[in-house]
């Protein structure tokens, strides 16, 4: 279900076509004050990969967080709005939080991996949610491990310490450790930052993969890689959504003077 | 920049050489004693030590004879030291280190247990004579005893088991919520055990502290000579540093070969659990996958 | 899932109870020490209270002995720790080889763990004997005597809080005073101990109130004997805490008498003086932690 919404502003309305997440009039400002979110409208849609972009501190990752609720853990000051989820308000206080997180996955910066083995790593969220059943978890686990691109590299080595993989493989294994949880939703906050060239061409071809199935979020750490990913995109600039629009258009052609600013590199 | 005169900074050099000596020897003062001392007694308590002396209680007013109910009442005392101030400790730490708003209240528990540090020992005693002793009535006993060790180690534990929460990477936990995890499950499944080194260790030595303490013991648990081992928590019971103590200043002609033997005993007891904590954290440090 | 969500409420519960216990505590002690210490302040009268003579069996509840005896052995030990320890902190912080440091630090720790009781023992077997034949004293127990061992108690204090502090000096500073041709030797004094100097402080005040508070090693090594100190000559006599005062004679008060009282009215004041002692230590860290947060972000 979509929430009718009447939006003032031409640039903000996307093509219609099935949201997984529909957010509107969404403001946060944290107790510090930094990276705050003011009156953000934006539909998420589904099996597409859609690009948050924009200069540091401009409040993508305060954005992509609000989606998994995971804000909560950080001091918020004031914070209003909707953001509607399978017909639901996710912001409001009676959400199973637990339940959404399960569903709306998020895969940070950094990787990291657990302090476990790897298949502890991979089975960690299906025991918080008290899965029994080994044989479905040893399924899972398979599976998400092969949609990450990660299996081939480390079925002989579940036992390993999660550790011992490279960075690159410790990234891949925290997207195929969301993908056992079997979400609707992937939010990704700079994936492949910290990675080397080849591991991050591998993460990128999983999404492109993955998008067929489920509903991706990026945040990207390179117009480049926004530029590369983006089946839509979103240019958010001092909280605020300034344009929307799909990925061919955005790059090439923005309606917005900032947004063509950043694009071509005067700020950033 | 030209370069300063051979002589001015020769005599700097010496200045150095000098000052870093009068250091050194400032440190072995400090260092070699301790050393001289652990040898001393473990020198001449060696001899005393035998299959009877830790084996068999004390005879002829404890001239003669082992120190056994000492032995047991130290480990029953720092046993129940242990099980009263392990759960309250630990999860008071928990409390700090994973709950705790920045607020005036959590303030105010901080000041609290660093006002419960700062107590003097014999000032234990008395309140645990006042409270445990006298006014609920347990009587001078193991109980009481340990009561009063376990409040007197409670901020040791807090202090150390808080900060060995913290060291565990806040990025953990942000992973386990956004696995759909609770704080709780969080905690008990990540957090808490690679904590748990750290916090073994500050138990080790909180307890190892207790051990060694006469003053709290004094008036709560300590009896000078009980005819038969202490059958249950509301017994009186001897203990190995006020075993020392008295033996040392009260029993004339005491064999001072005894009194080494049971100062050489406290000594590997208190040094052991020096040891083991020492272990543990070393192998915790090597096995840590962060 | 219901049943696991009732645990883990439980637990939660447990863990916030246990955290607020301290304050609890804190306050049942304290409590307990006035309301049985109090009774003395108006059983005695202050004249006899503040008198010089402590001689309970004659009704003489004159407390300034004992704090003078506390105050006497303390300023001693820390004649003795502080110098020993501030050095050895600064040798084992800025001096020492790693490989070095790896073995000196344990054996400070040693030291901190060694029991109180075990000391005083040393003390009555070896050192009150030398010290008598050294001096030609009339007897080796006296506040000299305390003094030396306590000192070597306060020195683990010492010495780990004030690493501490030196460790926490960035290295910048250090390296800056280097770069201007400064000696390792001038650095530590002109630049690293300055910048450290209220941890140090800190190690000090702790010292202190370790020694004040420390009661086995002074019953039996300092002569008991609640004589009021005065002059350089009393550091070679016997001399009595506050510590030892209550240790000594609490197994042997009625309950409810006014010695009983008394005793308790010591305790209260001790756990005052080693109060104040240890929050203005705290007070001091947690002003130089923020200060060295702005310096530094």
């Amino acid at each position: 279900m979509v929430a009718v919404v009447e939006t003032a502003n031409q640039t903000t309305r996307l093509p219609d076509e099935r949201h997984a997440l529909a957010i509107r009039g969404l403001s946060l400002v944290y107790s510090d004050g930094k990276e705050s979110l003011r009156e953000i409208e934006l539909d998420i849609p589904v099996h597409a990969i859609t690009v948050l972009f924009g200069p540091a501190g401009g409040g993508k990752s305060t954005l992509l967080r609000s989606l998994n609720r995971l804000n909560d853990l950080t001091d918020v000051r004031h914070r209003s709005g909707q953001v509607w989820f399978d017909g639901q308000d996710i912001l409001q206080p009676a959400t199973d939080v637990i339940a959404l997180r399960r569903r709306v996955g998020m895969v940070f910066a950094r990787p990291v991996v657990l302090p476990m083995t790897i298949r502890g790593n991979m089975t960690y969220g299906l025991e918080l949610a008290g899965e029994r059943d080994h044989k479905h978890m040893a399924m899972l686990l398979e599976r998400s491990l092969r949609a990450a691109a990660l299996w081939d590299e480390v079925k002989d080595r579940l036992d390993d310490p999660a550790i011992s993989l490279s960075g690159g493989q410790q990234q891949r294994l925290c997207l195929a450790r969301v993908l056992a949880l079997e979400p609707e939703v992937i939010l990704l906050d700079e994936p492949t930052s910290g990675l080397d060239p080849l591991s991050t061409g591998k993460v990128e071809a999983s999404l492109h993969e993955l998008k067929s199935r489920y509903t991706i979020v990026l945040v990207p750490h390179s117009i480049q890689q926004a530029a590369r990913m983006a089946d839509y995109a979103a240019f958010v600039l001092d909280g605020q959504l300034i344009e929307v629009a799909p990925g061919k258009e955005i790059f090439t052609r923005p309606r917005d003077r900032r947004t063509q600013d950043y694009v071509e590199g005067r700020f950033g | 920049m030209a370069a300063s005169p051979p002589i001015l900074s020769r005599r700097r050099y010496q200045i150095q050489r000098a000052g870093f000596a009068a250091l050194l020897m400032a440190t072995l003062v400090t260092v070699v004693p301790i050393i001289l001392i652990a040898a001393l007694i473990l020198w001449r308590g060696a001899p005393a030590i035998s299959w009877e002396f830790l084996t068999q209680p004390p005879r002829q007013g404890m001239r003669e004879g082992g120190i056994l109910p000492a032995i047991l009442g130290t480990l029953w005392l720092t046993l129940g030291t242990g099980v009263l101030a392990v759960p309250f400790g630990v999860a008071a730490a928990i409390y700090l280190a994973e709950y705790a708003p920045e607020s005036r209240w959590t303030r105010t528990i901080r000041v609290a247990i660093i006002s419960l540090a700062g107590i003097p020992s014999v000032v234990y005693g008395l309140f645990g004579l006042g409270l445990f002793v006298l006014f609920l009535g347990f009587g001078t006993s193991i109980l009481a005893g340990s009561f009063t060790l376990a409040i007197m180690t409670l901020p040791v534990i807090i202090s150390t088991a808080e900060e060995a929460l913290r060291s565990v990477p806040q990025s953990f936990r942000v992973v386990s919520i956004s696995l759909g995890g609770t704080q709780w499950q969080t905690i008990r499944r990540i957090v808490l055990p690679e904590a748990l080194p750290g916090i073994l260790t500050g138990v080790i030595l909180g307890l190892e502290r207790a051990a060694g303490e006469t003053a709290p013991i004094l008036f709560t648990a300590a009896a000078f000579f009980l005819p038969r081992l202490p059958t249950s928590p509301l017994d009186a019971t001897m203990a190995l540093p006020y075993h020392l103590f008295v033996i040392s200043t009260q029993v004339p002609g005491m064999p001072i070969r005894l009194q080494y033997g049971t100062a050489a005993v406290l000594l590997v007891f208190v040094l052991g659990m020096n040891i083991l904590a020492t272990v543990v954290r070393s192998r915790a440090r090597a096995r840590r996958q962060w | 899932m219901r049943g696991v969500a009732w645990t883990e409420f439980l637990i939660t519960r447990w863990i916030r109870v246990s955290g607020y216990s301290a304050i609890l505590f804190v306050l049942l002690i304290f409590g307990f020490l006035l309301r049985e210490g109090s009774p003395a302040l108006i059983q005695i009268p202050p004249s006899s209270l503040l008198g010089v003579r402590w001689y309970p069996i004659e009704d003489h509840f004159g407390i300034l002995p004992l704090l003078g005896g506390s105050v006497v052995v303390t300023i001693g030990a820390m004649l003795v720790g502080v110098p020993l320890g501030i050095t050895t902190a600064i040798y084992i912080a800025e001096v020492s080889p790693r490989s070095v440091r790896e073995i000196l630090k344990p054996l400070v720790e040693v030291l901190a763990g060694l029991p109180s009781v075990m000391l005083g023992f040393l003390g009555i077997i070896l050192l009150a004997p030398s010290l008598r034949r050294l001096l030609d004293l009339p007897t080796g127990l006296s506040a000299l005597t305390g003094a030396l061992l306590l000192g070597g108690i306060a020195i683990p204090t010492i010495v780990s809080v004030a690493e501490d502090a030196l460790d926490a000096v960035p290295r910048t500073y250090r390296e800056a005073a280097m770069a201007l041709g400064a000696t390792r030797w001038q650095t530590i004094w002109r630049v690293t101990l300055p910048a450290a100097r209220s941890g140090v402080l800190t190690a000090v005040m702790l010292g202190i109130a370790r020694v004040i508070g420390e009661t086995m090693t002074v019953m039996m090594v300092t002569g008991n004997a609640p004589v009021m100190p005065s002059g350089l000559q009393s550091l070679f006599r016997p001399v009595r805490t506050m510590t030892a005062t209550i240790a000594a004679e609490m197994g042997e008060v009625a309950n409810g008498s006014v010695h009983y009282h008394a005793l308790f009215l010591i305790g209260v004041t001790l756990f005052l003086i080693s109060l104040a002692i240890n929050l203005i230590a705290a007070a001091v860290v947690f002003r130089q932690r923020t200060r060295a947060e702005r310096v530094l972000s």
